[in-house]
C-alpha cells in the first residue's frame, strides 16, 4: 500500500540551533534539513542565522554563507548559481524550486526560510537527493535523434514552424523539481516516468526530424509509464523554468488517441 | 519491485517488463463516458424529479416511455463504466501489493457489472410493466 507516514528512520527529530555570529545585526533564520548517513541518527532540522548584510539575496547565497561561516559539514549540490544547471533543486518553504533563483525575501513572509531536500527521494546526505531512478527514466525515453534515412551531408533540416513546436519543451534543465512534486510520482516512481521524462519524451515525439515517433509512442503507451498522470499540475506550478509538463503530457495522450481513432 | 540493494542496473529497473501498449482505450472511454454523462445528467435529474412521490404503478407508467427508459439505460451504462475505470485507476495508484491489486481490480469489475446489470434489469422490468 501507499505510505502516508514517513518510515521510522526518516522521522525528523530535534536539531541544533547554531548561535548568531558576533556582530551580525541583520539576520535571517534558516531551518535546514540535516541527515548524515554515517552517524545512524534520524534526520533533524538545524537552525542557523544568516547575516544578510554579508550575504547575497538568494537562498543558495544563504546556504553557501552558512557553509562558509558556520557549519562546513552542511551538504548540498550547486554549480552555476544562475538557474541553468539545475543542481540546487530543493524544497524551499514547501515548494520545489532552485535555491539559486529563489530570493530569500520572497520566502516565508520574513519568517524562517525552511529548506528540505526534494520530496520522496532517497537522501544521500542533508539536501542531496539520490536521483538515480530519475536519470534512468530520462535515459529510458532515449533522448536523442533517431533516424533511418542516411545522415545527410549537411544538417538535418527543419522548418521554422517545426522548430517553434519545440519551444517550451527543450528548455528543461532536468532539475527534478516537477517529478518530485507530483503525488502520482511519489506513489509510483518505479513505474510512472514522471513529468520531467515525459516532457522530454514529448520533445522527441514532437521533433520533425525524428523518425521514431511511432516507436516512441509505443514505448510510452502504458497504464503506468504515461497514464499515471492525472493532470494534478503540481509539475507546472513547481517548474522553475516556467515550463508546463502537464500540457506536454496531455499532448502525448492526444497523440495516443489520434493514432487510434 | 527490486529494492535499492538490487544488482540490476537502474535502466533495467525502469524498463522493467516493458510497455503494456495499453491504457489509451481506458483513457478514451473515461472521457467518452464523462461527456455522455454530462449530456444525460439533466434529463436524468428531470426523470428522477418526476418519479418523486410516485407509487410503483406511477413509476412503471413513466418508465414505460421508451425515450425515458433509454435515457436511464444509457446513463447506467455510462456511469458504471466510468465508475469501473475510475476505481481501477485509484486501485492502481495506491495498492502496490500485486496479489491484493489483482484481487481488488477483479472485485471492482464484479461490483460494477453487478450494479450495472441490476440497474438495467430494474429499469427493463419497470418499463415493460411486468
Amino acid at each position: 500500500m501507499v505510505e502516508f507516514a514517513l518510515p521510522k528512520n526518516s522521522k525528523i527529530s530535534g536539531g541544533k540551533t547554531w548561535p548568531k555570529l558576533a556582530g551580525a545585526t541583520e539576520t535571517r533564520e534558516f531551518r535546514v534539513y540535516r541527515w548524515n548517513p554515517d552517524d545512524g541518527k534520524n534526520p533533524s532540522v538545524d537552525t542557523y542565522y544568516v547575516d544578510t548584510r554579508d550575504c547575497g539575496p538568494m537562498v543558495l547565497d544563504g546556504l553557501i554563507w552558512i557553509k562558509n561561516h558556520i557549519d562546513p559539514t552542511l551538504t548540498f549540490r550547486r554549480s552555476c548559481r544562475e538557474g541553468v544547471c539545475g543542481s540546487c533543486a530543493m524544497n524551499i518553504d514547501g515548494q520545489n524550486t532552485l535555491a539559486c533563483t529563489k530570493s530569500m525575501h520572497d520566502v516565508g513572509a520574513g519568517g524562517a526560510v525552511k529548506v528540505n531536500p526534494l520530496p520522496h527521494q532517497p537522501v544521500v546526505k542533508d539536501l542531496v537527493p539520490d536521483l538515480t531512478n530519475f536519470y534512468a527514466q530520462y535515459a529510458s525515453i532515449e533522448p536523442w535523434l533517431k533516424t533511418t534515412t542516411p545522415t545527410p551531408q549537411k544538417e538535418w533540416r527543419q522548418s521554422h514552424e517545426d522548430r517553434e513546436k519545440l519551444d517550451g519543451l527543450y528548455e528543461c534543465i532536468l532539475c527534478a523539481c516537477c517529478s518530485t512534486s507530483c503525488p502520482s510520482y511519489w506513489w509510483n516512481s518505479e513505474r510512472f516516468l514522471g513529468p520531467a521524462a515525459l516532457l522530454q519524451a514529448t520533445r522527441w515525439v514532437t521533433d520533425s526530424r525524428d523518425e521514431a515517433t511511432g516507436e516512441r509512442l509505443d514505448n510510452l503507451e502504458d497504464p503506468f509509464r504515461l497514464y499515471r498522470c492525472h493532470t494534478i499540475m503540481n509539475c507546472a506550478k513547481a517548474c522553475p523554468k516556467g515550463l508546463n509538463p502537464s500540457e506536454a503530457i496531455a499532448e502525448l495522450k492526444f497523440k495516443m488517441v489520434e493514432r487510434q481513432i | 519491485m527490486s529494492g535499492p540493494s538490487s544488482m540490476r542496473t537502474p535502466l533495467e529497473r525502469v524498463r522493467g517488463l516493458g510497455s503494456a501498449h495499453t491504457g489509451t482505450s481506458d483513457f478514451w472511454r473515461q472521457r467518452l463516458t464523462a461527456v455522455a454523462m454530462t449530456l444525460l445528467i439533466v434529463p436524468v435529474i428531470v426523470v428522477v424529479i418526476m418519479l418523486i412521490g410516485r407509487n410503483h404503478a406511477g413509476a412503471a407508467q413513466i418508465l414505460g416511455s421508451i425515450p425515458i427508459a433509454i435515457i436511464l439505460l444509457l446513463f447506467i451504462v455510462a456511469s458504471t463504466w466510468h465508475m469501473k475505470i475510475g476505481m481501477q485507476v485509484v486501485i492502481e495508484d495506491y495498492i502496490h501489493n500485486e496479489k491484493l491489486k489483482i484481487a481488488s481490480v477483479m472485485a471492482n469489475n464484479f461490483f460494477c457489472v453487478a450494479v450495472a446489470l441490476a440497474s438495467i434489469y430494474a429499469i427493463l422490468k419497470l418499463s415493460s410493466g411486468v
